[in-house]
């Protein structure tokens, strides 16, 4: 092997977009007398990551440290890198649902309407209203689901445990629903193009109202756990301030941009999926700090069952997918009895159908921002390019300006309530 | 005669007392922290004593899809466990690449280390991971030689610090 081949250059060496030198030029901020003691002038250089419990999956920090204080961060991501995008390019429009899932994967059942919903766009396709009835109301119950588990994984970095086992416990129940009206507890594939796989079953309304009707005293209960705990508000409030100017220009979208007092919401600001028939309201913070996101993920939760009340006493009647049979697979019981339904099937499962050519964006609002999905069709029956703009990756870049000249605890409170999930970021 | 029974009571232990390290990937991440929860309750089976740190771990949950990037950071927290030390492959992903059969993704974590146990699913239900669990457990107890290079007659191929020879 000679010199030129990257694979003789020892692995941490091979890494050069990351520089390990110190932030020498760096001015010292503050007037602390901590920080003026000429012991704690050295810059130090720590690696967190990519293993490491408060990173939230596999998220490398390499932070510049002033004794205990962060000067600087740098994130470093690509550690889940899985091509799902170019993946995708090699599946037809009805097999990328699968892959786009498992992008966010606490989100699974707003990727799948993301790009569902740009596919339709592009098709000129009408979804009916009870499919789009069913997928709002999967869609908030996913977000419960999510917010629960950013809020038990936030408190375990915090060291608040019994907000694991309670965030696990409740969200537990939503995956309930999910076995049940799709067969699975995660990337269920419920949402289809033209509207979603299934009617829901019998019964399954009545176990969401159970669960509606529980979940109230379930927030207030976690607020009597948290809200009221002296260490749990000493390391949220007033650390990891953002300002509402700076969260815009860094393109912060969801509870974080929320938190900071723009109530900037896509369910409202873009109607979509009949987000414009629910009534509900948009929580937003004052501060634009840690405990602000908090108080903003769970007024959002109670938001949520909301809507989905509202979806489940308006629930439309009607087709739960497109009569277009071009687009939907035909009903299972018509395969014995019609030639065309068979045709039509054996068309969309082998060639799938194929996209007139364009491209679009559709954006929806995730429970960590805006969601977007670009699709580029070539008029074959596989997508010719497909991107996600994902919510965790853009507000990513706002953790060294909550970080900055706070201390590493704070810090990681920072990374605990900035919730992101790394699936989404690396794709 | 002695021996045997004593390497009897020893794995008994190290079967009913599992340390698996903190280390979640991806989707399987979630659900592993599931089997934390109290429905599932890991605690069941003595292995709900997760550990940060792969020093004071013995079992490595490979929880979701591997990357070509994450391979080497997996294999050096793999040695840095110590023996005896078991692995488990959890999901598509880490078992055999999974759905995704493309340039970023290590097809199957066998590849770059040996696995004890493959729990199949996309992801799994927390109940196949206990299940999986499980098994690794009449694995240990029925194991004599407890050290996986000797297992696998995979002597010599412990990792090589760059730049210490």
């Amino acid at each position: 092997m000679t010199d030129q081949d990257p694979l003789a250059v020892p692995y941490r060496e091979r890494e050069r977009s990351v520089t390990m030198e110190r932030m020498g030029d760096q001015p010292v901020s503050g007037t602390d007398a901590l920080l003026e003691d000429e012991r704690h002038e050295e810059l130090f250089t720590l690696n967190i990551g990519p293993h490491h419990p408060a990173t939230h999956g596999v998220l490398r920090l390499l932070t510049t440290l002033e004794g205990e204080v962060v000067r600087d961060i740098k994130p470093i991501v690509g550690y889940v890198h899985t091509g799902i995008e170019k993946s995708c390019e090699d599946q037809q429009y009805w097999k990328v649902i699968t892959f786009v899932e498992r992008m966010d994967y606490l989100a699974y059942y707003f990727n799948a309407t993301a790009y569902c919903m740009s596919v339709e766009r592009l098709l000129d396709e009408e979804v009916p209203p009870r499919a789009q009835y069913l997928r709002v109301i999967h869609m908030e119950l996913n977000r419960i689901a999510s917010h629960l588990f950013a809020l038990a994984t936030g408190a375990l970095d915090l060291g608040a445990i019994t907000m694991l086992w309670w965030g696990c416990r409740d969200r537990d129940l939503v995956l309930d629903l999910f076995e049940m009206s799709s067969g699975q507890r995660m990337h269920p594939r419920y949402i289809q193009v033209g509207g979603v796989f299934e009617d829901i079953p019998p019964g399954w309304e009545k176990k969401v109202r159970e669960f509606l009707a529980i979940m109230p005293t379930r927030l207030d209960q976690y607020e009597d756990l948290l809200d009221r705990n002296e260490i749990w508000l000493e390391r949220l409030k007033g650390t990891g301030v953002i300002s509402q100017e700076r969260a815009l220009e860094l393109g912060v979208t969801g509870p974080l941009l929320r938190a900071t007092g723009h109530p900037w919401d896509l369910r409202k600001a873009m109607p979509y999926s009949s987000y414009e028939q629910f009534e509900f309201d948009v929580p937003v913070g004052h501060f634009g700090d840690n405990y602000d996101r908090f108080k903003v993920r769970m007024d959002e939760m109670r938001e949520s069952l909301k809507i989905v009340e509202q979806g489940l006493d308006g629930l439309p009647e009607g087709r739960y997918i497109t009569s277009n049979r071009k687009v939907a697979l035909p009903p299972r019981h018509e395969l014995a009895t019609s030639m065309e339904a068979l045709i039509h099937h054996f068309k969309l499962v082998t060639e799938g159908f194929r996209v007139p050519p364009g491209e679009t964006y559709v954006a929806i609002e995730s429970p960590r921002g805006e969601l977007g999905c670009y699709v580029l069709a070539d008029g074959s029956a596989k997508p010719a390019r497909l991107h996600m703009r994902d919510p965790s990756f853009v507000n990513l870049q706002s953790l060294p300006d909550m970080a900055r000249d706070s201390l590493i605890a704070d810090f990681i409170a920072c990374v605990a309530m900035l919730d992101p999930i790394l699936g989404g970021i690396d794709r | 005669m002695l021996t045997t029974r004593l390497d009897k009571v020893l794995n008994w232990g190290r079967a009913n007392a599992i340390f698996p390290a903190t280390f979640g990937l991806a989707c399987c991440a979630i659900e592993m922290m599931s089997v934390v929860s109290p429905r599932y309750d890991i605690a069941r089976f003595g292995a709900e004593a997760m550990r940060a740190s792969p020093r004071q771990a013995d079992m490595l949950i490979l929880s979701g899809r591997v990357s070509i990037k994450m391979a080497p950071v997996v294999r050096r927290l793999y040695d840095q466990m110590l023996e005896p030390k078991w692995v488990v492959s959890m999901g598509a992903c880490s078992s055999s690449g999974g759905m995704f059969s493309n340039y970023a993704v290590v097809q199957g974590a066998d590849k770059f280390l040996p696995v004890d146990v493959y729990v199949p699913g996309c992801p799994p239900r927390p109940e196949a991971l206990i299940y999986g669990i499980m098994k690794l457990q009449d694995k240990i107890m029925g194991d004599k030689a407890m050290g996986w290079r000797e297992r696998y007659q995979a002597e010599g191929t412990g990792e090589v610090e760059p730049g210490i020879a």
